[in-house]
């Protein structure tokens, strides 16, 4: 069986417009729902807070949960339904002003059982303290940050031999960025601001592949986080993990469409960039389409089935799978188009 | 060499599997699979400082009036600074001398003088300062470590985080809310007098007498469940601390039925008991724990052999929480819980059955899927994935890494990116044939091109990973390394063994065309 025929040819780089538009649609979407949210929704992890998530034996209706929390003064919490109907759970919400105190938990079993009639089951409890939040929110860009920049190195290295140049980048960026958070700058910013400095190196320094990769993942992990904001979703430490993984996912693909482009430059020399170009990506369509499928497969799977906390997870990988495999084909390949019209002025 | 890594690994895997069988490392399931509770707490290293300087403030006033030098007030002010202001000359030079004689580490801040007082501001040097904190979160660490011994909770882990944090994971654990009240209470016991010659009342409305303080006592009416605050006059004085106790134990009392926590004190401690009830016949003495007055009865005679009792409307768990606290000894400073997750254990449960499921069903769409595509070099494909599983399984326990549930989720995707690599041999291998080359020749080609592409492109997914495992936390760490451990059993499994198979099939069987 085969999805696609051996000599498929369809002129990838030739849509690269159509492609750019979409592109740009897309981030606008996330861009502008993130502005409009102001930021991503964080979850307790990074904001602060205490999170409890109840399960009812029978159906309740949110507005007793509301009238029991309010008796022991957590009027202001956000309760909102957990996973499927039928379970009857519930996660409640406060702002980082309520600590577990002392004798905290059976205050609530005995509020909710009041108020609703119902037996309680308090399945968890998870209380961060505002300062752990904002540490774990500093830790999670600079993991990003670290990551991207690592990777970076490995591809200039192992597709242009360029280890030296790029170590020597990423080290200065590294340095700039750690003396810069000893003057106490906005953490979000400076990695922002990094990142943009990182991808005009790159122009410089002539870092085709590297430049193609990450304006890729940037894309990918950008558009994930605007979709997140969009369908009004939960950052917690997990979707890190998530966007972590979409970022060396998205990679995957990426360095496989490089390789093949690596391998017929050396092939078909003679031929023009664009010819080269679209050939890789045909090449290697039906590996690319095959490799999502069966990870859409299982992710799709791990959605349906893996219960509340795994839900959201799940969402962000199957949109980083999805997002990344279109940015792998439509994206970092016609970005390696531009250098050519570069090394044309020379 | 492949027997080897596939045997090792079943032996693995085995105690997780029947652990009567195998009696070695089992993988560790994390809190968020077998419910437990996390806890972040920090240690209150000022108020460790802030004590130290209050106790060297005693001894000089101590001191002082051992050698009858008069007129200089001590008082420790703005936390961890010592003020002292002599109040007439002669005293100077005496007051100088004492400092120099036993107070040498003291820093001297400034010397001012004014309307006849000379004062001078006095604090501790920054080694001192160092010394105390590091000294208060290694005795933090050891008491809570004491406390939840004798609270008898299995495998515990309690460790220190960074400079003044401790982290504490309580596996299994069901009565979460008596374990951190027992982990969080600062526990410090003091005796203190009673003043009864002065105006409580007086003292109420805002005059506190000098060297005395106002502490309240708190009863909650069983009946009515309402709390009501009795205050008391103390002298300031800790007349006696817990740290000289030896045993704490509950007793049930024969006259009212009610449990008790019966205290001994060691040799120097008992002499100073005695000294005190002594001393303060029918005066009441206060027992205040964690600046709270437990109890005041009255001393009615001198008490020797160092044996005393704490009462108060206990419940026999109360009790028996306040003995271990007693015995395990205070804490050098206050604590404060920065993070806590807690998980039950039905929620436990619940997530491996949801984790072991979704594994299950996703393996099964992805084994049925690669057979469909790629026929018999499919179930080679397949046989890979099932010892992938196999191998991650093994690397977890051997490495007594913990499994989370993201770190299933982890197992999963590994499932999906693992036929990855397959996926690019078993393509270029179509390709190379399409191109005419036997099915022998193909298979080597079809190998040699692709094994540079799939290092490639699973070594920045392990970069990924390494960098999560770095900064993630508990379930998220779990995460990582399931994938890394995915990551390099599937280039194991890729790369050498099905090549194995497939030379296997393709040598002895002899195949005209590989079924592909």
């Amino acid at each position: 069986m085969q999805f696609v025929k051996p000599d498929v040819n369809i002129n990838f780089i030739g849509k690269r417009k159509i492609a750019y538009v979409v592109s740009a649609v897309m981030l606008l979407i996330s861009i502008v729902s993130l502005i409009i949210h102001g930021g991503p929704r964080l979850g307790i992890d990074f904001q602060g807070g205490t999170l409890i998530q109840v399960k009812f034996s029978a159906p309740v209706k949110i507005d007793d949960i509301k009238t029991g929390l309010q008796d022991i003064q957590l009027g202001k919490s956000s309760v909102q339904q957990f996973g499927e109907q039928e379970t009857n759970e519930y996660l409640i919400r406060t702002d980082s002003s309520v600590m577990t105190t002392e004798g905290f938990t059976t205050d609530v079993k005995k509020a909710l059982a009041s108020s609703t009639g119902d037996e309680v089951d308090i399945r968890r409890v998870e209380m961060v303290g505002p300062q752990v939040g904002r540490d774990l929110r500093e830790k999670a860009l600079f993991a990003m940050f670290y990551a991207l920049l690592f990777i970076t190195i490995y591809i200039s290295g192992r597709f242009e031999l360029k280890w030296v140049i790029s170590g020597v980048m990423a080290a200065v960026l590294i340095g700039a960025v750690y003396i810069l958070t000893l003057f106490s700058v906005s953490i979000p910013f400076l990695i922002l601001v990094a990142l943009l400095v990182a991808l005009v190196l790159f122009w410089f320094l002539e870092l085709k592949y590297a430049m193609g990769a990450i304006v890729a993942l940037v894309h990918d992990v950008t558009i994930t986080v605007g979709l997140f904001s969009l369908f009004d979703k939960e950052f917690t430490l997990a979707i890190i993990a998530a966007l972590l993984t979409i970022i060396g996912y998205s990679l995957n693909d990426t360095i496989i469409v490089f390789d093949r482009i690596r391998e017929n430059l050396r092939k078909y020399h003679k031929n023009p960039l664009e010819v080269i170009l679209n050939r890789s990506i045909n090449e290697t369509l039906s590996r690319t389409i095959l490799t999502s499928l069966t990870t859409l497969l299982v992710v799709v799977t791990l959605f349906v089935l893996g219960g509340g906390i795994i839900h959201d997870f799940a969402f962000a990988l199957i949109v980083g799978v999805a997002v990344g495999t279109y940015s792998s084909v439509f994206v970092a390949s016609p970005i390696l188009l531009a250098w050519q019209g570069r090394q044309r002025k020379k | 060499m492949v027997f080897v890594v596939i045997v090792a690994a079943i032996i693995y895997i085995l105690p997780s599997w029947k652990p009567a069988l195998w009696p070695h490392k089992q993988i560790n399931l994390g809190l968020d699979l077998q419910g437990g509770m996390h806890l972040i707490l920090e240690v209150d290293t000022e108020k460790a400082i802030e004590s130290h300087v209050e106790r060297i403030s005693q001894e000089i006033r101590e001191l002082l009036k051992k050698k009858r030098i008069r007129h200089v007030a001590i008082e420790r002010v703005e936390g961890i600074k010592i003020s002292a202001e002599v109040k007439k000359e002669e005293s100077i030079e005496k007051f100088r001398a004492l400092l120099d004689d036993e107070f040498r580490d003291l820093r001297e801040l400034s010397d001012k003088k004014a309307d006849g007082i000379q004062t001078i501001m006095m604090d501790i040097p920054d080694s001192d300062r160092d010394q105390i904190e590091k000294l208060a979160v290694d005795q933090a660490l050891e008491t809570i470590r004491n406390r939840i011994d004798q609270f008898g909770v299995s495998e515990p882990d309690i460790r220190r985080q960074g400079e003044k944090r401790i982290l504490i994971q309580l596996p299994g654990i069901k009565d979460t809310q008596r374990a951190k009240d027992l982990i969080g209470k600062t526990a410090l016991l003091e005796f203190k007098l009673v003043d009864d010659t002065q105006s409580l009342d007086g003292a109420l409305r805002g005059n506190v007498p000098p060297g005395r303080e106002i502490l309240y006592k708190i009863d909650e009416d069983p009946q009515t469940q309402r709390t009501s605050k009795t205050p008391f006059l103390l002298k300031k004085r800790t007349l006696l601390t817990g740290a000289y106790l030896t045993d704490a134990r509950v007793a049930i009392d024969s006259q009212f039925n009610e449990p008790y926590v019966s205290i001994n004190f060691d040799k120097k401690g008992a002499r100073i008991f005695e000294r005190i009830t002594g001393d303060n016949v029918n005066k009441r003495l206060a027992i205040v724990l964690d600046n709270h007055v437990y109890s005041a009865p009255v001393i009615q005679e001198k008490i020797a052999g160092g044996q005393a009792r704490i009462t108060g409307r206990f419940t026999t768990e109360e009790a028996r929480d306040l003995a271990i606290i007693l015995r395990a000894g205070a804490l050098p400073a206050p604590v404060n819980i920065l993070e806590e997750r807690t998980v039950g254990p039905s929620l436990g449960a619940d997530s491996i059955r949801k984790g072991l499921l979704s594994m299950c069903i996703g393996g099964l769409l992805v084994v049925i899927f690669m057979v469909i595509y790629y026929k018999k070099a499919g179930l080679i494909a397949d046989t890979a994935l099932l010892l992938n599983i196999l191998l991650i399984g093994a690397g977890l326990a051997g490495l007594q890494a913990t499994l989370t549930l993201p770190g299933i989720a982890g197992i999963i995707l590994t499932i999906g990116m693992a036929v990855d690599a397959n996926v690019i041999i078993f393509e270029r291998i179509r390709e190379e044939m399409a191109l005419g080359r036997t099915p022998r020749a193909a298979v080597d080609v079809g190998y040699d091109r692709a094994t540079l592409t799939i290092l490639d492109a699973n070594v920045t997914t392990l970069i990924a990973a390494v960098v999560l495992f770095q900064f993630g936390t508990g379930p998220v760490k779990g995460f990582a390394v399931t994938l890394s451990l995915g990551v390099i059993a599937s280039l194991f499994t890729a790369l050498i063994l099905s090549r194995l198979i497939f030379n296997y099939i393709s040598v002895n069987r002899k195949v005209k065309t590989l079924s592909i």
